[in-house]
Parts: structure tokens; sequence; C-alpha cells
């Protein structure tokens, strides 16, 4: 096991260190220099080569490269240019908010979907069946910063049941779990919520039929285990992929959420992405997207390995 | 039991030509009553932003301030009018144009580029497949969502670069597919077959290799317009897409989300034509599919 984790982590290098190259070169893909966007409109272009020397944009891009990623590895992702303040702070504690939300939005996301997927896979071509598989594709289907908009009109404007953006209370910025935050997260984390249950629904309706279908239920009956005894081989069967797929949605809600935060004004990595775009703080957003992607990649890996050690039908190779 | 179901399964073969895989497909398709409705609803969508200019009933961009957010069904403004006073229902017709065209084109494009990469690099196979495969990885490595705002906002807003990030969203996901599909043909035995008895590579990647991988990735482009199309109307929606005054949906759900408390349901009208649109791709790509699916 511990071999073919490290064997994981080999293979995962090469894409981490693509990844970091992808978010280095996003800075160099905007129209012109980097910094035009942030020196005065009076600076003569001796003050701008000045400063080109002291952030190092007159290097040949390659080093440029490797001192960025130098620095990255050390934990330094530079300095936001709008508010002054180290990168890597103002992103982990935006990333803490995201992470919150995205995990309750997963959590409720997968109770539903796997809930409605177990119903449509055990009663195929049932009104259950239709009406889960029915809700699997609304939930992948609808724009959710509009489904955010429309939850929003009906429960904070029409009803006034909860407050319709922000984390808490007075304009909060931190999450905590006490009552008055939890009435901020229950709109944004139903609404990001609704793409992992299609997806998930869906996954576990194809596992269940699948696993109805095979000889090995067939010989339980035949043996004479009940309902129930079936049921309980049918999860275990199910879990390590339907568990696998949550937790890539967590990954892919933490990395989507810009839309959603931004409807809700959630003080997430979303939001700060949106920020820093607006604002032209490209270490910002070089950051964000970088601690994201890793996130991402990290993710995949834990998911990969506990899929690896839940089920041991997988081959370690 | 047996003997009847050897009896159907034995019936003696059609001694005419049967109508071919692809006719078959249609066939079953047109038996499919939710695929056929999603296929009208995108008819009707599209003809409608196509012939926007004759049937809208007034001008998009020309608003009123003292007729500002009128509800809908008022005189004159039969969805209502919008921040501006313009007519919401011209808008919703004009708007269909810029969507559809920023949710469609980069698809297409990425089924151009994206198969072209995957069949050449799972024909050659070797280190050029190695090599194109791990770089696709790091494409994967990046949720689409994230990926196409973090490209949309290092480009700057605009039509242009809206496509352009979410064509390179798209692209890593077609050439993946168009890869295992062209690897897995490639070992077939007609087409060893075909190369003993002289065909060139050229040859062999037009008639045996496209003729069977085209389909599944055309399929699973299909699959992408409906991601795309919230995709791209979420740029607009961010201020990343279209800029105003242009009507376009995102970008008219942007504007009109400070009226959810004057007009509700004017303020969600755009939403709903995204996610009809987006519904009904997704509808008819899954019929194509499931129609797809069985050979012969």
């Amino acid at each position: 096991m511990l071999l073919y984790i490290l064997k994981r982590i080999v293979y995962v290098a090469p894409v981490a260190l693509g990844v970091s190259l992808v978010c280095f070169m996003l800075v160099h893909l905007a129209p012109g220099d980097p910094l035009t966007a942030i020196m005065p409109v009076d600076a003569t272009a001796e003050q701008q080569s000045e400063m080109r020397t002291i952030y190092g944009f007159d290097r040949p891009l390659p080093v440029q490269f490797g001192l960025w990623l130098g620095k990255v590895l050390t934990g330094d992702l530079g300095v936001s240019i709008a508010t002054g303040r180290p990168v890597l702070g103002e992103v982990a504690r935006a990333v803490k908010n995201s992470l919150i939300l995205a995990a309750v939005a997963t959590l409720i996301g997968f109770a539903l979907g796997s809930f409605f997927g177990f119903v449509a896979g055990y009663f195929r071509n049932s009104v259950m069946d239709r009406l889960a598989s029915a809700i699997s594709v609304l939930g992948v289907s609808v724009p959710h910063y509009w489904l955010g908009m429309v939850m929003v009109i009906i429960f904070s404007a029409q009803l006034n049941w909860l407050p319709p953006t922000g984390a808490g209370p007075g304009g909060s910025a931190d999450w905590r779990p006490d009552f008055e935050h939890l009435r901020y997260i229950i709109l944004p984390a139903i609404t990001m919520s609704v793409i992992p249950m299609g997806i998930i629904a869906r996954t576990v309706r194809a596992l269940v039929a699948d696993i109805l279908s095979q000889e090995f239920v067939q010989a339980l009956r035949a043996k004479g285990l009940g309902e129930w005894g079936v049921f309980k081989h049918v999860v275990t069967n199910a879990a390590p992929t339907a568990l696998a797929v949550m937790g890539l949605q967590l990954g892919y809600l933490l990395g989507g959420s810009i839309l959603i935060e931004t409807v809700f004004a959630w003080p997430g990595a979303g939001f700060l992405l949106n920020a820093a775009i607006f604002q032209r703080d490209l270490p910002l957003l070089q950051g964000t997207i970088l601690v994201l992607a890793m996130f991402f990649v990290s993710l995949n890996l834990i998911v990969d390995v506990a899929q690896t050690a839940l089920d041991p039908r997988i081959q370690r190779a | 039991m047996a003997p009847i179901a050897d009896s159907v399964a034995l019936k003696p073969a059609p001694t005419k030509r049967g109508r071919g895989y692809w006719g078959s497909v249609l066939l079953r398709l047109r038996r499919d009553p939710v695929a056929m409705v999603a296929l009208a609803v995108i008819l009707l969508i599209v003809l409608a932003a196509v012939f926007a200019p004759w049937i809208a009933p007034a001008d998009p961009f020309k608003g009123s301030m003292i007729r500002r957010l009128r509800p809908i069904g008022t005189p004159g403004y039969l969805l209502g009018s919008d921040e501006l006073g313009r007519d919401m229902l011209s808008r919703l017709l004009y708007g269909g144009r810029l969507s559809l065209f920023l949710g469609v084109m980069p698809v297409i494009l990425a089924f151009g580029i994206g198969s072209t990469i995957g069949i050449v690099a799972g024909y050659l196979g070797g280190w050029i497949n190695t090599v194109t495969m791990r770089t696709i990885d790091v494409f994967f490595a990046f949720p689409s969502v994230l990926l196409a705002i973090a490209l949309s906002g290092a480009l700057g807003a605009g039509i242009l670069n809206s496509i352009v990030s979410l064509t390179v969203v798209f692209v890593p996901q077609i050439a993946r597919v168009a890869e295992s599909v062209t690897t897995q043909i490639r070992t077939r035995d007609y087409v060893e077959a075909a190369r003993i008895s002289g065909a060139s590579g050229f040859t062999i990647v037009r008639v045996h290799v496209l003729g069977n991988v085209l389909g599944p990735i055309f399929v699973y482009a299909t699959s992408l317009i409906s991601v795309s199309m919230i995709l791209a109307s979420g740029l607009s929606f961010l201020g990343l897409g279209v800029r105003p005054p242009e009507p376009e949906w995102g970008l008219m759900l942007n504007t009109l989300r400070t009226a959810i408390y004057n007009q509700p349901l004017v303020a969600a009208l755009p939403g709903v034509m995204i996610f009809l649109t987006s519904i009904s791709f997704n509808l008819f790509s899954d019929g194509l599919r499931s129609a797809m699916e069985v050979r012969q």
C-alpha cells in the first residue's frame, strides 16, 4: 500500500509542475506587461524599467518561472497589489470559507443524491425512477448562479426567512458554527448542492442497477437472505465508487464556486478570485488559482488512494 | 420459455439491405419522445434567435427611463421591461444570438481541435501519445469552471476571449475521449488487415479510424454544449464575457440582480432561457447517446 501511495505521488509530481506552469503563464497571457496595471499613468519609461527590474520582469521567462517556483515551494505566493498583504494569508482565509461551504453542499448533495439514486436503481422504470432521473437532469442542467438568484428571490426577498448575502451577521468575514452563521450558509449550500446531487444520483442509480443485475445478488436471494441483507451488500459494493465521485465533486465545487459565491457574496476563494480579476491583482489571481488547482490535484490523489484502500477489487498496479 | 426465446433469436435474416447504422440511429431517435421535444425546443430557440430582427416587437437597445422594470404582461411590454426600460421580450430574443453563439462555438472549435489531437495521439501512440496525454492531464487538474474563469480573467473581458477560454477548457476533454477510442480501434484486426493489404496511414485514419471514432466524440461533444452554455453565460454574468449594452442572457441576469426585490419574475427570465436551452441540449444528447449505444 505504501509503495502504491509513493507511486501515485511520483505520478502526480509532473502534473503539479504543469499546473504551476499554467498558473505562472496566466499572468503573462494578459495583454501588455503584468506591471501596466499597477504603474501610475504618469510613470516615466525609466521608472517603468526600474520597476520591471525590481519585480524581475526583465529576465527571460524560464528564469522567472524558476525563481517564482522556488518561492512558491517555500510558501511565498507574493504580495497582493490591491491590499499589500501576503497572498498566502488572503487565500488561506478565503479557501477555508469556501471549503466549509463546499463541504456542506457536498454532504447535502451526497445524501439526497444517493437517496434518489438508490430508489431509482432499486425500482427501475418506476415513477420514482423517472422522478429521480428528472431530478438528476435538472441538477446538471440548471445554471446554478440563476438558481442562487431564484433562492434569494423566494427565501429572502419574498418570504424574508433567510439572509440573502454574506457569511454572517454584520458582514462577518469568517464563518463560525453558531446559529446566526448557520442561517447564512443555508441558501448558498443548498444552491451549490444541486450539482453534486444530480451527478451522484446518476452514478448511484447506474451502480445499483448494475449490482442488482449481477449473479451474486441472485445467489444471496436464493440462499434466503432478506431484502435488508441484500441491501447491505449493495451498499458495500456501491460505496467505494460513490464516495470517490463525492470526493471529486468536493474539488469541483471548491474550484467552481466562484459564480455562487459572487451571487451570495460569500467571502470565499471564488469571491477573492473575482475581486483579483477586476482589480487586475495578478499575484492574487495567480496565487488563488494555484492553491485551488493544487487542492484539486491533492484531492484527486487522496480519492484515488482511498478508493484503492476501500475496494479490494482494484489492482494496485 | 427457452425454445420460444430461441425461435425469436433465430428469425431469418432480412433479405433486403438494412438501413445502415446511422439510419437506425435516426429511427430510434425519432421514436424517443423526450429527445424529440428537446430537439423541437432547441430549434425553436435557434429560430427565434436567428429571426430576432423580424419577430422582436421592439428595439432591444432602446430604453425608457420612465418605463423601467415594468411587470410581465404590461401593454407594449409582453415580458416586462428591464432596469433601463428596454423591452424584455426583444432582449431575450436577441440575447439568444450571442448566448447560443458563445455556448456552441467553443464546443465546435474544441471538437475540431480536440479530436485532431486525440486521433493523432491515439493513432501514432508511443512517446508522442505519452507527451500529449500527460499535457492533457495537467488541464484536467483544473475544475472546468475555474479554468474558464482564470483564462478569461487573465485575457480580459470580451466575446473572443471568452470563446478562446472555453475552447481551451473543452479541447483536453474531447481529446481524451478521442484518444481512448482511437487507441481501442487501432489494435482491431480490421485495421491490421488494412495495413497488411497496403493501405497508407492516411487512408487507415480516414476510412477506419474516423469512421468509428467521430460518432462517439460527436455524442460527447453534444453533451458538452449544455455545460458550455451555462459557463459562457456565467462568464458574462461575472462581467468577463459580453459587455453591456449588448443583449446576452448571462449579462442580462447580472444587470437585473438589482431588480430582484421590485420585479423578481422579470429578473429571473434570462436564467429561464439559459436553463431551458441547457436542459434541452442535455436531454437531446442523452437521447442521441442511447440511440447510438446499440449497434445494428
